[in-house]
């Protein structure tokens, strides 16, 4: 062991308080430090698996996910998956995150709003399970440098916040930031089109003042508020969901270009929402039964 | 190449080290230490000069000595050694002060370090995870010791843009942790308790003691101008540093703690501390890597480094008497004819 007290009795006592160290004496001390795996992103794939063991009855027996051309998503290298987002506490991410996680067995990264940061416990929880706040250069950084799978629904807040009535009709993609990232990062765009996330937790109206007063994105009252109480918070109700990965989408322009025309960039991003869409129309048409598929 | 390098803050911790250091260095020629009270560790070779701490004599210093570079260490970036109003004078007067002592016409100096701390990028839910150099903050700058290196920093980039001749190196460094160094989070980390704040368990990136040290040596010796992060590689959340260092922590309500002041006084809870408690940072350090510097550290070896010499320094008696600068003593070696030492010209 390398003690780190001085000598006693040595001479030059400013170097014994100035340890100028060659570095060949740290490179042997063997023992890892590190207690717990979490990474930079606050990730801990030993909290993922935990996850996937408490969420996996959900996934498979709740909603009896099924996918569809799950084989587009690359098992190596980074790509930026796109879905629709709905339901008021959509479960639609944990969906896709624990389904891409189980069959091709490589992490997904889960970007949202930084609001999920401030509020306690839950935005730790969210980090520990994925949950990168949705700044570009976080995006930029798990695409490009890490060679990751990160997972945006670019819809925002106004995906789950709309109401039952609106049911599959997918909103705004925001200003294509998305796509922006993707053409910087170099990587593709894969869509995920998603059915039975919006009857899992219908949202019947909202209550602006109420969010207003609590500083929330939108406060809605949902089916499941009326069926099980304060208990629907957690409760979806068993809706079959489908997902289906389409084609990805290649932009042929050179990664880490300072801009890129925002009209092209527009243009792209309308061009797969309404891909998405058009999927999830077509879905619909054979879906006979929302909790039987 | 000989070098004339004055030291600022020479009385505390960093400025006795980087003195230290230098004074190992045969290519320093003239190291002068500078600062308001004596020195706190023994200099060699170095000479020591009393001066107040918004240097206003900096001008007639630099002028009598001819040094070309100036090391600046001594910027507050722990509030609790300094009332507010002085942490203001010392970062923000005495920076202008020092810039404008080296900027005046015909001055020798060629080369500034500043050293800085990655506090300028504040701590916030909406900041990116990793910070690079040229990523601004998201967040309003919220507590003085950030405030004070901000204008420090705005200060120095100013003064480098006027005088391109001059080099200028401005090194952020990331929370330090070390063998000696006593911070809000080492005292935190020494006790059986520590802080939290409910429901936070942020990312927290570390740099060694000695890498401070080893980086300040690195950019002065090689006169390499830049901005840079300084950080040890890797980040990790605050409950494991506070498991690796064996203490318990204690989780504070997450509405505004440190308002309540028993609380912030029972543990060390500074105001820059609330933040990063919560959200924690993460910086870029790949430019810094890029001019040749290697770290000794990771983040969690910096961890393990505080704690081991805690745990020695709990487990053994009172080390030996801690040096006292006498003035007349120290001057009687360096100038007096009877002295035949290796110090003589």
């Amino acid at each position: 062991m390398v003690s780190g007290r001085p000598v006693v009795g040595e001479k030059d006592r400013s170097t014994a308080i100035v340890p100028i160290r060659v570095p060949a004496e740290h490179a042997d001390e063997a023992e890892d430090p590190r207690l717990s795996d979490v990474d930079e992103w606050g990730r801990s794939e030993r909290t993922r698996a935990l996850t996937r063991a408490i969420y996996e009855p959900v996934y498979s027996k709740w909603f009896r996910a099924e996918w569809e051309g799950l084989e587009r998503i690359p098992t190596e290298g980074g790509a930026l998956l796109v879905a629709n987002h709905a339901g008021a506490i959509p479960s639609d991410a944990p969906v896709i995150m624990h389904g891409i996680e189980k069959e091709l067995g490589r992490p997904v990264y889960g970007l949202a709003d930084y609001f999920f940061r401030t509020i306690p416990v839950v935005g730790t929880l969210w980090a520990r399970a994925g949950g990168v706040s949705a700044r570009p250069a976080n995006a930029y950084r798990l695409l490009k440098e890490q060679h990751q799978l990160a997972l945006v629904f670019p819809e925002g807040t106004k995906g789950p916040s709309k109401s039952f009535t609106d049911r599959y009709q997918l909103r705004r993609f925001g200003r294509g930031g998305f796509v922006e990232i993707a053409m910087r990062a170099g990587v593709p765009v894969i869509p995920i089109a998603v059915i039975g996330s919006e009857e899992a937790m219908p949202v019947l109206m909202r209550v602006p003042t109420l969010s207003r007063a609590l500083g929330l994105p939108y406060f809605p009252i949902t089916a499941n508020l009326l069926a099980f109480g304060p208990l629907g918070m957690l409760t979806p109700f068993p809706a079959k969901f489908k997902l289906r990965v389409l084609d990805p989408v290649h932009f042929d322009v050179p990664a880490d270009q300072d801009r890129y025309s925002k009209s092209r960039i527009m243009e792209e991003s309308e061009q797969i929402r309404s891909l998405l869409q058009e999927a999830v129309y077509d879905m619909l048409r054979d879906r006979r039964s929302v909790w039987f598929g | 190449m000989s070098r004339r390098v004055l030291v600022t803050g020479a009385d505390t911790f960093w400025g006795g080290r980087m003195v230290q250091a230098l004074e190992q260095d045969p290519s320093m020629d003239v190291i002068l230490g500078m600062g308001a009270h004596a020195p706190s560790v023994p200099f060699e070779r170095a000479e020591f000069v009393r001066a107040d701490q918004t240097y206003s004599i900096l001008n007639r210093i630099v002028k009598a000595t001819q040094v070309d570079t100036i090391l600046h260490t001594f910027m507050i970036t722990n509030s609790t050694t300094v009332p507010k109003r002085a942490m203001h004078e010392i970062n923000v007067i005495g920076t202008m002060n020092l810039l404008a002592a080296a900027g005046t016409a015909g001055s020798s100096v060629r080369h500034i370090v500043v050293k800085s701390s990655t506090l300028v990028y504040g701590s916030a839910a909406s900041d990116p995870n990793t910070f690079h150099e040229d990523t601004p903050r998201t967040s309003p700058v919220k507590n003085g010791v950030e405030r004070a290196l901000v204008e420090a920093e705005s200060l120095v980039r100013d003064f480098s843009e006027d005088n391109p001749a001059t080099r200028v190196t401005v090194l952020r460094f990331a929370n330090v942790l070390g063998t000696h160094l006593t911070t809000p989070i080492s005292r935190n980390l020494s006790g059986p308790l520590c802080p939290s704040i409910f429901g936070f368990d942020p990312m927290l990136q570390f740099v060694e003691e000695d890498d401070v040290v080893r980086a300040l040596v690195h950019v002065t010796r090689g006169s390499i101008p830049g901005l840079y992060n300084v950080a040890g590689d890797g980040r990790l959340p605050w409950s494991e540093v506070a498991g690796i260092c064996g203490t318990r922590l204690v989780p504070l309500s997450p509405f505004s703690p440190l308002k309540i002041r028993p609380v912030a006084r029972l543990f060390d809870l500074p105001e820059e501390l609330a933040d990063l408690l919560r959200y924690g940072r993460g910086v870029d350090t790949r430019r810094f890597a890029a001019t040749g510097f290697t770290y000794n550290a990771t983040s969690a070896g910096a961890v393990r480094t505080f704690i081991r010499a805690l745990r020695l320094r709990r487990q053994s008696g009172r080390e030996p008497t801690s040096y006292t600068y006498e003035h007349d003593v120290e001057q009687f070696f360096r100038h007096s004819p009877s002295v035949m030492g290796t110090h003589e010209p």
